[in-house]
């Protein structure tokens, strides 16, 4: 306050006085303008990850999986946190074509073996990862586009028989979700 | 303490009221004696209608929201129970649903009003900005107001509009997350959007207030783009434009109407007549047709940006995409600075004429684009033209016509403008001009 009858005939924006030296007033403004910065800040914290995802939706991170009925071939879809899951029990020519790729030539380079635990069983999030659609190819029947792998319908992205990203306008590989095997034939997702 | 400025209304009544607030006198001053150029043609009706829309939206919307429920597990069947069930249920639904599409439409007009007159310009560049952002808080409204039925387009456009942020590097799937809720379009998403949907068209009055306050401070452009210079170049807003604005109005709702009641799906997919099943998508998504330009614009980056010769990629193709998206509307921001030309009306310069009409057919040809699926062609003959080429195509002509601009304004001859809104040029010679003078006459 003894700054106040010092600074008088300065207007209230006395941190623009002409003498180059920073003041005591200077000084108060400036973290009194900071402490609300902060303040604000941890202020709208709460609000802002109100919105993030609550703890029961967390909770249902794991989803455990049979793999015994799937035969050779064959691709099952099963539900993990909402999102389908893509299993694919893979012949063996998928898998050589799979594996008989020159990575370095990929948008996303993977080897086939980083992404499958063991060859036979594919296992990835059937979510595109360009804008999100679910591509096709889980059945026999849908269009896999022509790396026999899955084919995006939204804008055509095409997937190979690894889920990794061959042509179109995804930019990465179909996400390999964290799984284990439990026994040779069950596996927990998540 | 002295009374306010003294009311001189015939009803004591409001004589009362206006000498503590004076909002009849206000009323007076804006839309009684609020002069107004003379020359106006129904293009600046649409304004005025688009005003009448959001209050449409607001009343149908406030009634839905009574009988709408936010589940995932009950939305659909909620909306459906409206149609049925409700009495005039189907009415307001058809009222908003269709309302939706003729709040665009209007806007759509009043924005292209703008750019042909040269609306945005000194000193009005404040207002053309507040415009832009009313438009973008309507888009988010309706992007939002779509998802709320839970039908399948509901869930897939929400999957796919909200993905697009994940483009952004670093923070990108962590906002998507928080604009979700979760892992994936669900329940906290649906609950959200409710509630944003309610709130926004209320930040969009009150934006629009500023809009207009905004107006009356500098006034209303007019077909010639020449400011008014007098009494004789204007006319009080009542009754003469009042008369004008209904007239038009209840045209446009007329053909509103004809659409409500008889083909109240015209604008709809009915794909968003199947709930949402978040295991399927179908096999072509589209956005409302309103958005089909800018949806058109972020399919036609297929390719990434690198720089040339390193192989470093600088900006990959998904990114693109949102960047030339966002930015065919953040431009608008910055269109009252691109244009240097000071001329006005499109009428006086020709080069910006011819201009504005390829804008126009880009901006169709796009609307076109973005409505076909992704792998899509036209076949001339034997010669086959994937519509991705015609989409890049018409982007350019987009951006080109705003990046023009300057030069535009640069090499541009205009031709003679009229001395004033009373005195229009006939012909462009200049006796003509003086002959066609009388004052009563409508230019
Ligand atoms: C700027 C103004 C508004 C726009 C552009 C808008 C747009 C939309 C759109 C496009 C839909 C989807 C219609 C359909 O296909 O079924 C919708 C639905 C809905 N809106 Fe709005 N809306 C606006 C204002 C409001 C307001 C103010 C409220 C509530 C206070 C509201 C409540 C609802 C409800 C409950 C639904 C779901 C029922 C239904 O789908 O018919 N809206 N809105
Ligand atoms: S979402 Fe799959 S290609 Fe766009």
């Amino acid at each position: 306050m003894a700054d106040t009858t010092q600074t008088a005939g300065h207007g209230p924006g006395s941190g623009s006085h002409s003498g180059g030296d920073p003041t005591r007033r200077d000084f108060i403004y400036l973290a009194a303008a900071a402490t609300g910065v902060v303040g604000a800040a941890v202020t709208a914290w709460p609000f802002i990850d109100s919105l993030n995802p609550a703890a029961d939706t967390l909770a249902l991170a794991s989803t455990d999986v049979d793999l015994a009925p799937v035969q050779v071939g064959q691709s099952i879809t099963v539900t993990w946190r909402g999102k389908p899951v893509f299993i694919r029990h893979r012949t063996p020519e998928e898998i050589k074509s799979a594996v008989d790729v020159n990575v370095s030539e990929l948008r996303d380079p993977q080897t086939d073996a980083a992404r499958a635990k063991k060859p036979e069983w594919l296992i990835v999030v059937g979510i595109c990862t360009h804008l999100g659609c679910i591509p096709l190819g889980q059945k026999n029947s849908d269009p896999r586009g022509e790396y026999g792998g899955w084919f995006c319908p939204c804008h055509g992205s095409v997937y190979d028989t690894s889920g990794r990203i061959r042509k179109g306008p995804a930019p990465r590989n179909l996400e390999v979700p964290s799984y284990a095997f439990k026994t040779d034939t069950s596996i927990r997702i998540g | 303490m002295a009374h306010g400025p003294s009311s001189s209304f015939k009803n004591p009544v409001v004589n009362w009221l206006d000498q503590r607030l004076p909002i009849f006198t206000m009323i007076q001053k804006e839309y009684g004696v609020f002069p107004t150029p003379r020359n106006f043609n129904y293009f600046w009706n649409f304004g005025a209608i688009a005003m009448i829309m959001l209050v449409t939206m607001i009343v149908s919307g406030i009634v839905l929201a009574m009988h709408y429920t936010p589940n995932t597990n009950l939305a659909f069947n909620s909306v459906e129970r409206i149609m049925r069930d409700v009495n005039f249920g189907w009415l307001i639904r058809y009222i908003h649903m269709n309302g939706a599409s003729f709040f665009f439409i209007a806007v759509y007009i009043h924005i292209f009003r703008g750019l042909y007159y040269g609306s945005y310009k000194k000193p009005r560049e404040l207002l053309w900005m507040i415009g832009v952002v009313i438009f973008l808080l309507m888009m988010a409204t309706a992007f939002m107001g779509y998802v709320l039925p839970w039908g399948q387009m509901s869930f897939w456009g929400a999957t796919v509009i909200t993905n697009l942020f994940s483009a952004l590097p670093l923070v990108g799937q962590d906002i998507v997350t928080l604009l979700w809720g979760g892992f994936s379009v669900d329940n906290p998403t649906l609950n959200r959007f409710f509630a944003l949907h309610y709130l926004l068209p209320f930040v969009i009055a009150a934006v629009v207030f500023l809009h207009v306050a905004a107006l009356h401070v500098t006034g209303s452009n007019n077909p010639l783009g020449v400011e008014p210079k007098g009494p004789q170049d204007t006319l009080p807003f009542h009754p003469y434009y009042t008369v004008k604005d209904s007239f038009g109005t209840v045209v446009y709702l007329a053909i509103f109407a004809a659409f409500v009641f008889y083909a109240p799906n015209f604008f709809g997919e009915p794909d968003n007549y199947i709930q949402a099943n978040p295991m399927v998508t179908p096999p072509h998504i589209v956005p409302e047709w309103y958005f089909l330009p800018y949806y058109a614009i972020l399919r036609s980056i297929t390719f990434d940006i690198s720089i040339p010769f390193t192989g470093l990629k600088l900006i990959e193709a998904k990114l693109g995409g949102v960047i030339a998206m966002f930015g065919s509307i953040a431009i608008l921001f910055i269109l009252p600075w691109l244009d240097t030309s000071p001329v006005r009306s499109a009428r006086f310069r020709p080069i910006f004429k011819k201009g504005i009409l390829a804008f126009l057919v880009a901006f169709f040809l796009l609307m076109y684009v973005g409505a076909q699926t992704a792998d899509a062609a036209w076949h001339l003959g034997g010669l086959e033209i994937p519509l991705v080429y015609v989409g890049q195509f018409a982007t350019l002509v987009y951006f080109g016509f705003f990046l023009s601009l300057p030069f535009v304004g640069l090499i541009e001859k205009p031709l003679p403008l009229p001395a004033s809104i009373a005195k229009p040029v006939l012909g462009g010679g200049a006796t003509a001009a003086g002959a066609a003078a009388k004052p009563m006459e409508k230019a």
